[in-house]
């Protein structure tokens, strides 16, 4: 690249990333494998509507219905998409439940593997190297870097994501809660507790 | 790996979505491709898969969207949809463009001096 103009003169730069992600978009645009307005809507989607409230909402109306409880358990990827999160690359959902026997702890070892639909997109954490390694060879003590202790006896079962099978986390619900309504109880379902790396809030820290 | 690095990476909790537009747009332009039928989503789970899994990936992730992009162009070339030296050159085009566009205009691609049709 010449860098003949004046130094002084403050033109537009672009970022080294953005120009190849213009360049790509460019060249598959002349394709006509993708236009700009579905780029745009695709952003828009996951930068605002898709997040943590699915999967609370999800988790919430499993502890408030059997039925759909049970219906969670057998057919994950129907019951979630009865509340209208469907996920969009046609992978399939499990849930998986805490029980007082055993805690669920959610990864993806190959790259990061993630419920969109329900969850939004992963945190940095979740897609870097250190979480990804020893989620499987030091789950609890990965859980304890995150502020977890979990009782003596409750045993940790983690779960590897791949590309065809993604997994929701159903949190216990806190002690106290009965008869909440579901709005309230999903104030106590974080993001971390339908990963794993977190429990349900107790009541009073809500 | 220290265990410190995990609890670091669990003090960041409630990052933006996207750090950048660029990122965005990389995410977006992958969704788009494998809804149109491109590419599966197992292709691209491979695909990202094998870069992330690099010995030199950052270890806080912090580089996680230049190997998703690593990841589409690889993807996209070996299935015989785009050639690395259209993308090479393309990139080119867009700095040129951006350094030949006044300051507070929109960047066009046709503000390249060299695009064909800013010589017309």
């Amino acid at each position: 690249m010449t860098h003949d103009h004046d130094h002084d003169h403050h033109d537009n730069d672009l970022d080294p990333m953005a120009a190849r992600v213009r360049a790509l978009e460019t060249i598959l645009t002349r394709k006509g494998l993708v236009d700009a307005a579905a780029i745009d809507a695709i952003v828009e989607t996951y930068e605002t509507k898709v997040g943590p409230r699915n999967g609370a909402h999800v988790v919430v109306k499993a502890w408030s219905d059997p039925a759909f409880a049970d219906w969670l358990r057998r057919d994950a990827t129907a019951a979630i998409a009865s509340l209208g999160y469907a996920g969009r690359q046609g992978e399939h959902m499990q849930a998986v439940f805490n029980t007082a026997e055993t805690h669920n702890l959610v990864v993806c070892t190959l790259c990061s593997c993630y419920p969109w639909s329900v969850l939004g997109l992963p945190p940095v954490w979740y897609k870097a190297p250190p979480y990804r390694s020893r989620a499987v060879l030091d789950p609890r003590g990965v859980l304890a870097e995150f502020g977890l202790v979990l009782p003596e006896g409750q045993k940790v079962r983690v779960w590897d994501s791949t590309a065809e099978l993604r997994y929701l986390v159903i949190p216990m619900q806190p002690e106290g809660t009965e008869g909440w309504s579901e709005d309230r109880l999903a104030k106590l379902v974080s993001r971390d507790s339908m990963i794993g790396t977190a429990v349900a809030l107790a009541p009073e820290a809500a | 790996m220290s265990p410190s690095e995990t609890a670091a990476l669990a003090g960041t909790r409630d990052e933006a979505v996207f750090s950048e537009p660029w990122q965005a747009e990389a995410f977006a332009l992958v969704v788009a491709l494998n809804e149109r039928g491109v590419f599966s989503w197992t292709e691209w789970a491979d695909a990202l898969s094998a870069q992330v899994r690099q010995t030199n990936a950052a270890a806080d992730g912090s580089d996680y969207y230049e190997r998703w992009l690593a990841a589409l162009e690889a993807l996209l070339v070996r299935k015989g949809f785009i050639e690395q030296a259209d993308v090479e050159a393309l990139t080119a085009a867009w700095h040129r463009a951006a350094h030949a566009t006044p300051h507070g205009q929109p960047i066009l691609l046709e503000n390249d001096p060299m695009h064909p049709e800013s010589t017309v």
